[in-house]
């Protein structure tokens, strides 16, 4: 313990101010993070159903934001809704101003478009894979189409997409890390602070690590729970 | 290949040793770009400015070659560190903090910071009360952030930025009803790259020396004290010979 004491003692990073500022930071990211997973996912779902339309000019312009926001980098299109929106001639003036004013919601819109279209293509991907003998079941019950998605595929789909889904939320959890560009004070925005008041990379960037360590593990083990769960059906049957 | 090994381990050590105590004859400097007019590129993608003009006429009066190499702000003395370069000459403040990792030379030019916002701007004065709740834009890391944090943390909302241009976009953008920068930056970038649309704010701000120091120095590592004084040395000179006005007036006008 004594080590202890002496290495805080003549530690002058992690005063309460700093710890302070990375609390801070924290409770950003996980706003931010926990906002945009969720906005995202309610936004998949139908845009994944529509995805896998057979008519074309529905599975079309989805096809098409999808392939724009995966195919663009994260940080691009966040320079893109933070910088590039106050170039709309009188934008202060309209309804939008008091929420693009501040960095949190640029960063909110882009995360949010950004996973919803990873997740519009991870649920594409399950419902593609339902199995033909399911739905013509469901058919020969005499399930009319809509039933069909609503209590055959979805279902089996959403279950299926579970770990493919916990990646991406363990992926925006990391890729939240640019928000900081944009000065929102973000978990590596704290650190990024603390490092340049006192030039101490490894202190102030280990730190921000480490916390981004236990949120992952975090995520790992609901995810690892919920499959428990759901996915149960799947798991070799002991006896 | 024991021996070869050793041999090459040997002469490292000689190369490291010899790499210590060398006689720099080419110097490299860190600097951020943009900060005009203190650093900047010109129309022709030219870097120049207060600082490089003063750097290059002291190298020659040294008699060093010297590069200029880009960093950004926030990482500038980590780089200085790691042997990315051998000195920044980059407007960096002189003051105790920063004399605790980096060797200064003597000051070379002193700047007080000012407060910036729109024209027409409500913010008549700069306290505590005036600043409630105002967007104030400060680069991160600098003592200016420093100084705003420990000043007006509790009350405003302050913006950290890397480069001072994404801080005068989001100024002119009204995401920012204030930045507070070094009077000189401000003058250029703001009052005349856009007549008529901003203003100053309030006083100069020169004290209290522990944010703003006794004004700029280069910045050296702690064991360069030879390359220092020679710098000091060549400084003095520069400063007799009407080199050093010279370069000034040509950047800040007589005064």
């Amino acid at each position: 313990m004594e080590w202890f004491n002496a290495l805080l003692a003549d530690n002058r990073i992690f005063t309460p101010n700093t710890i302070a500022f990375y609390w801070e930071g924290l409770v950003t990211t996980t706003q931010l993070v926990f906002l945009s997973l969720l906005v995202g996912l309610v936004l998949a779902v139908p845009l994944a159903i529509g995805r896998s339309s057979r008519h074309r000019w529905i599975s079309l312009p989805i096809y098409v934001y999808t392939y724009v926001f995966r195919g663009t980098p994260l940080l691009i299109q966040l320079y893109i809704i933070y910088y590039g929106v106050v170039f709309f001639d009188g934008i202060q003036e309209t309804f939008l101003w008091p929420m693009l004013r501040e960095a949190f919601y640029p960063a909110l819109i882009a995360f949010t478009l950004n996973t919803a279209a990873y997740t519009t293509e991870i649920f594409r991907g399950a419902i593609k894979a339902t199995s033909r003998g399911e739905i013509e079941a469901a058919r020969a019950y005499g399930m009319s189409p809509g039933l069909t998605m609503r209590r055959i595929i979805l279902p089996s789909a959403f279950r299926r997409a579970l770990p493919a889904y916990g990646n991406e939320v363990i992926f925006m959890l990391h890729a939240s890390a640019i928000a900081s560009v944009v000065t929102l004070m973000d978990l590596t925005g704290a650190a990024r602070f603390v490092y340049a008041r006192f030039y101490a990379p490894f202190e102030a960037f280990l730190f921000a690590a480490a916390i981004y360590l236990c949120l992952t593990f975090a995520i790992l083990f609901f995810f690892r729970w919920l499959e428990k769960r759901l996915l149960a059906h799947l798991r070799p049957q002991s006896g | 290949m024991k021996k070869l090994l050793t041999v090459s381990l040997l002469g490292l050590a000689i190369a490291a040793g010899t790499a210590q105590a060398r006689d720099y004859d080419h110097v490299r400097f860190g600097v951020d770009v943009p900060y005009e007019p203190m650093e900047y590129r010109d129309a022709d993608g030219e870097l120049t400015g207060f600082d490089i003009e003063l750097g290059n006429a002291l190298c020659a009066e040294i008699g060093v070659t010297c590069e200029w190499i880009e960093q950004e702000w926030d990482g500038i003395i980590p780089g200085l560190l790691a042997r990315n370069y051998d000195a920044i000459m980059s407007s960096m403040t002189i003051n105790d903090e920063r004399r605790q990792t980096v060797l200064f030379s003597d000051p070379y030019i002193t700047i007080p910071g000012a407060w910036f916002a729109p024209a027409g701007s409500e913010i008549e004065e700069i306290n505590e009360e005036a600043l409630a709740d105002k967007s104030i834009g400060v680069q991160r890391g600098t003592t200016f952030d420093s100084y705003v944090t420990d000043n007006y943390g509790g009350v405003a909302n302050i913006s950290r930025y890397s480069t001072a241009d994404d801080m005068v976009l989001d100024l002119q953008s009204q995401r920012l009803d204030l930045v507070f920068l070094e009077f000189i930056v401000g003058q250029v970038t703001l009052l005349e790259n856009h007549e008529g649309e901003y203003q100053v704010v309030g006083e100069m701000v020169t004290e209290p020396e522990e944010y703003f120091g006794e004004g700029f120095g280069i910045a050296f590592r702690l064991r360069d004290e030879a390359l220092a004084e020679r710098f000091n040395e060549a400084l003095a000179t520069l400063k007799e010979d009407g080199t050093y006005d010279e370069i000034f007036e040509r950047y800040f006008g007589e005064e």
